[in-house]
């Protein structure tokens, strides 16, 4: 089942499905990375909140995702871990601690308009990335 | 937490295999197959009364032994099946394959070691995540992992 990406303004979010194979967080980490230069966005949010199992493999490609993501430009934020999914981290051992997270997707969002926001040059980009947006619609 | 079990567990699966009663088995090849089997092993472990925070811990470890069986061997097997000592009962968790095997086992159960295709979290951690724990490793032979997670709620009968 592949992970649906979002074009939201000048984010992109991708919304977690319970069942995602190894195959689908590949494609969606291939797809994210493309996407975040063709729609020139600015900040990407994945949202956890339906994934039954983060283990050590999805941990590791959310990282490398999230550096792959910063490389071109862009910030990643990590939303909706669900309790039990963060006890069973813990006692793995999985840690994300070089990757942005935050409770829910609003959270996440409010993440990203601060982060986006704080810079003259960087709400220029923003704004015309907006612009670039309604030119598509 | 029971990491060390007076008797082994491959030893007694080996004398008298447990109540294969709602025994689940699924063939390990493929990615998907790792989805198929935590699913099931959720599911299993939802029959059996354990809590959401516990099916989690069960479904995260049995992900964690299925890759190893597509990372390492290729192929395999998952055996799942509700076991009861009573008043008490649990999950059995059995990850089974023909692969080249593990040359230093206790160098594997090291936090932090790694053959460079995970996090090096894999074993350690599911003997952190489950109450039993137990690897058996052949070279050349295949390796099976036994790992049993204790219910916290006791059977009262039908």
């Amino acid at each position: 089942m592949e992970v649906p990406i979002l074009k939201q303004g000048s984010y992109l979010i991708a919304t977690f499905q319970a069942a995602l194979t190894d195959e689908d967080l590949l494609k969606l980490q291939d797809a994210l990375v493309m996407q975040v230069g063709k729609y020139r966005s600015r900040g990407v949010i994945i949202d956890v909140t339906a994934l039954d199992v983060m283990d050590s493999f999805a941990a590791r490609t959310l990282r490398s995702l999230a550096y792959m993501v910063r490389l071109r430009g862009a910030d990643t934020v990590i939303v909706g871990i669900q309790p039990e999914v963060a006890f069973a981290m813990v006692q793995l051992g999985l840690t994300l601690e070089s990757v942005r997270i935050a409770l829910d997707l609003e959270e996440g969002l409010a993440i990203m308009d601060q982060r986006t926001k704080t810079g003259k040059g960087l709400a220029l980009v923003d704004q015309r990335a907006k612009r670039g947006v309604l030119r598509e619609k | 937490m029971r990491n060390e079990p007076q008797e082994s567990l491959i030893s007694k699966l080996a004398k008298a295999p447990i109540s294969v009663n709602g025994e689940i088995r699924i063939p390990i090849s493929s990615d998907a197959d790792i989805v198929i089997a935590r699913q099931q092993g959720r599911a299993m472990a939802e029959q059996l009364g354990f809590s959401a925070s516990d099916m989690t811990i069960i479904a995260t470890a049995i992900s964690e032994v299925a890759r190893n069986i597509i990372n390492f061997a290729r192929r395999g097997e998952m055996i799942m099946s509700p076991f009861q000592r009573s008043p008490r009962r649990g999950i059995l968790v059995v990850a089974r394959d023909q692969g080249p095997g593990i040359p230093d086992i206790h160098l594997a159960m090291q936090d932090g070691y790694s053959t460079g295709k995970g996090l090096g979290m894999g074993l350690p951690g599911c003997r952190r995540l489950m109450d039993e724990f137990e690897i058996q490793s052949d070279v050349g032979k295949g390796t099976t992992v036994v790992m049993k997670k204790w219910s916290p709620e006791y059977d009262t009968g039908p």
